[in-house]
């Protein structure tokens, strides 16, 4: 099984992400991530969805999720020409011994200090689920107190745009 | 009773095919309508009403001619202006009544049927008939009032989330915010349950939106941005499709009930014939294709006929038209026509590849699908490619006559349910709407009764709903006044939904219902004899033993004419009474024995390789002969 990326995009009106999340539910498919936002066009909203699926079960997925009357446009991402990005806070033991170490690793990957108190030290980054992975496995060395992670995001490299198809000037 | 030999089935189907006029469609939604809903009204002028007479107003404007329902406190407002409408609305006794009426009338017509209840446990009550609607592709609408909306989320009296309870029965479903919304919002949904794969569309209204003032104006614009369901096949596939059934050697048609919906019935006759290739009519696709035509083989599936499943089994191409490789069809898919290359055409994607891997899949509605073969196949006739399907006739010929349909008379003297419904179909003929409840009584009906027309036979395929019966025929005969509806019910569907005779004995709706009545849950006690060991835990219902109820004075009592039947010699003339009756419906309890079997049959779970023809009888296939 591999992964998946969806870019779903769907009106942005109420339970409809009860209907996507519902469908995989029923149908037997898990949900690795997802995320869902407006667009530049209000009234649309985009959902990314990362699955776990054989290419057969995908497509069986993709086609059902099709006929979910809210669902306007279904894009598989080819992760070699698209970007995708999750954003990790992360919360993390860092006393006065520690604390430069902490941030040296913080600085390595990137990443941001977004909030400090004495005992602890709150990290923002964004990146590849691979490069997020990485980070906290060096953090856990200190100590991880917390953490929130969002799901995948994730975009097509390139100037096209994929609500630029005729399915999206009639909505 | 005897078996049919192959000679008297050869002249019957001579005579039957002789007599049929060719199959026409009595009406069909599949794409008819793709942008603006159905104005059968004059189109009204914009004016101040409530949201009640809004959707009333909508509902005439939609062409609607009856409805099925019960009112209650949410939906209260709705039918005061329901009084005065042209809307005929009829009063069922339970809301999955309703549901189911409006299911036959959609079968029985090709229009939407509607179904209205009330918030809480009336929506609820309608959950049974939107799933078999769901299932079956039936287009319905039902409409539900709702708690009002500053209640909706407290758990107020009678607050059901009906909404989020039919996303997964429902084609869509809708919850109404504002009365501005509704006619756009009903028009929708009729949209929606009509066109494409048609199917249930709940509209979900709060109690307060149908008070609200609000300006009536028709038409809406339709707002549905994501549905844009695919009608005509791609002519590349459609080439592939008449390449391969022009080099097939054991090509089967495999017909389901998406040829009924898009109204496809005369051009499968066409294609049928232009290619001499043996259809198979599946369980929802009876009527789709005469029975009385040499070239049909019967139904496949777990209770098909030998040929059919063999047809299916040993066929090097299959193309399935508007079906879907149910397990009932496939039996166990691994070992399902395991040599066959597969054409799937159906209108839902989603179908195709699902269960079977489509060597060429085609997307589109039945119609054009196959008025596109007809044309494709004639270009490769004309260039000579026609393929010799001799051999393949003699050996599914053979096996037709070796094991054609038929029964052994019960040996200890009761009567024969097979005989009751072949006598049924031979009395009341092929005008007749025949509608089917779920057991051994709809497996008979489907095999003994000869369907010759599209729409004349009704039943819950995907779901297997027992209790169908009644209010299916009770919705058929309200679309169909002038045909003669039928349901064929068993005494244990009967119990189920009975209450719905009152409704017709009231509303004055004449259908006639045999129930044929072996005293046990017919179909899980033949289960219970052959894989449980005769062990008969709770399948016995005392309807033999004790007559409770007893269904003559059930139907008396119900405002029908209750007959009884008990013995061969009182068929024809019991079911000749039942006919003369055409002001009242008709009861017939016909007491029959209780250990017939339904045959073939292929076990759940097995290969079709497997069937039996009868218990013990497995069919002998010269494996040299293919």
């Amino acid at each position: 099984m591999t992964m998946h990326t969806l870019s779903v995009l769907v009106e942005n009106k109420p339970g409809v992400l009860a209907r996507v999340s519902g469908l995989f539910s029923r149908r037997g498919f898990n949900i690795g991530s997802l995320a869902v936002g407006e667009t530049e066009n209000p009234d649309v909203s985009r959902i990314t969805i990362v699955v776990n699926a054989d290419s057969s079960p995908l497509e069986q997925v993709t086609k059902q999720l099709n006929k979910l009357v809210n669902i306007i446009k279904i894009v598989e991402l080819d992760p070699q020409v698209s970007v995708a990005r999750e954003l990790l806070l992360v919360k993390v033991r860092a006393d006065r011994s520690a604390r430069g170490q902490v941030l040296e690793t913080v600085n390595l990957f990137r990443a941001r200090v977004v909030d400090v108190a004495p005992e602890t030290l709150t990290v923002e980054a964004t990146g590849t689920p691979d490069k997020l992975a990485a980070l906290l496995r060096d953090l856990e060395a200190f100590g991880i107190k917390e953490m929130v992670q969002s799901g995948t995001v994730a975009i097509g490299r390139g100037s096209r745009s994929i609500t630029a198809g005729p399915a999206l000037r009639a909505a | 009773m005897t078996r049919p030999t192959p000679e008297t089935l050869a002249t019957s189907a001579r005579r039957a095919r002789a007599a049929v006029e060719p199959p026409r469609d009595v009406d069909r939604p599949c794409g008819a309508t793709p942008t603006v809903p159905a104005v059968r009204t004059p189109v009204p002028a914009p004016a101040q009403v409530s949201g009640a007479g809004s959707l009333v107003r909508s509902l005439e404007a939609l062409g609607v001619e009856v409805i099925f329902g019960i009112p209650g406190g949410s939906i209260l407002p709705a039918y005061d202006p329901l009084y005065d409408s042209t809307v005929r609305h009829i009063l069922v006794r339970h809301e999955q009544g309703a549901g189911h009426a409006a299911t036959g009338y959609a079968q029985a017509t090709g229009r939407v049927g509607v179904c209205v209840a009330t918030s809480g446990p009336g929506a609820t009550n309608l959950v049974t008939p939107i799933a078999d609607a769901y299932m079956d592709s039936v287009p319905l609408v039902a409409i539900t009032g709702q708690v009002a909306r500053p209640s909706i989320g407290t758990d107020a009296f009678q607050e059901a989330d009906i909404q989020g309870i039919t996303l997964p029965i429902t084609k869509h479903n809708f919850l109404v915010q504002s009365a501005e919304e509704l006619p756009r919002a009903l028009a929708e949904a009729f949209h929606l349950a009509a066109t494409g794969r048609p199917g249930p569309v709940l509209v979900d209204i709060p109690k307060d939106v149908l008070q609200a003032s609000t300006v009536f104006a028709w038409p809406p614009t339709l707002d549905l941005p994501g549905y844009r369901p695919t009608l005509h096949p791609h002519g590349k596939q459609i080439r592939e499709a008449a390449r391969l059934m022009a080099i097939a050697r054991r090509p089967v048609l495999y017909v389901g009930g998406g040829v009924l919906k898009a109204g496809a019935t005369d051009g499968l006759r066409r294609l049928a014939e232009l290619t001499g290739i043996p259809v198979v009519t599946t369980l929802m696709a009876l009527g789709a294709f005469p029975d009385s035509h040499p070239q049909h083989l019967g139904m496949p599936g777990m209770h098909g006929t030998v040929a059919a499943v063999y047809g299916l089994q040993k066929a090097d191409l299959i193309i399935a038209l508007g079906a879907r490789f149910d397990d009932r069809v496939t039996g166990q898919l691994d070992s399902f026509a395991p040599d066959a290359a597969v054409v799937h055409a159906d209108i839902d994607p989603a179908e195709i590849g699902k269960n079977r891997h489509a060597d060429v899949p085609i997307v589109g509605d039945a119609r054009h699908v196959i008025d596109e073969l007809v044309g494709a196949v004639t270009v490769e006739q004309s260039a000579g490619h026609r393929p010799d399907l001799d051999d393949w006739w003699s050996q599914l010929q053979e096996l037709r006559k070796r094991y054609p349909l038929g029964y052994d008379e019960p040996a200890d003297g009761t009567l024969s349910p097979q005989y009751v419904l072949r006598r049924l179909g031979e009395i009341v003929g092929p005008e007749a709407v025949y509608v089917a409840g779920v057991g051994q009584h709809q497996m008979w009906a489907s095999q003994f009764i000869s369907y010759e027309k599209p729409r004349t036979w009704l039943n819950s395929g995907g779901l297997g709903t027992m209790g169908y019966a009644v209010p299916a025929a009770m919705g058929a005969k309200v679309g169909r006044p002038e045909t003669v509806v039928w349901g064929i019910d068993g005494d244990g569907c009967f119990q189920m939904t009975s209450q719905e005779l009152a409704t017709c004995a009231l509303e004055g709706i004449p259908v006639k219902i045999a129930v044929i009545n072996n005293g046990n849950l017919g179909m899980v006690r033949q289960w219970q004899a052959l894989f449980y060991g005769e062990r008969y835990s709770n399948t016995e219902l005392g309807t033999h033993k004790h007559r409770i109820p007893d269904f003559v004075k059930l139907a008396e009592a119900l405002g029908c004419v209750g007959l009884r039947c008990e013995t061969a010699e009182d068929v024809d003339q019991t079911i000749e009474a039942a006919m003369s009756i055409n002001d009242a419906p008709v009861v017939i309890d016909f007491v029959v024995g209780k250990d017939a079997m339904v045959w073939p049959m292929v076990a759940a779970g097995t290969s079709n390789d497997e069937i039996m023809f009868a218990r013990g009888v497995r069919p002998v296939f010269d494996e040299d002969e293919v």
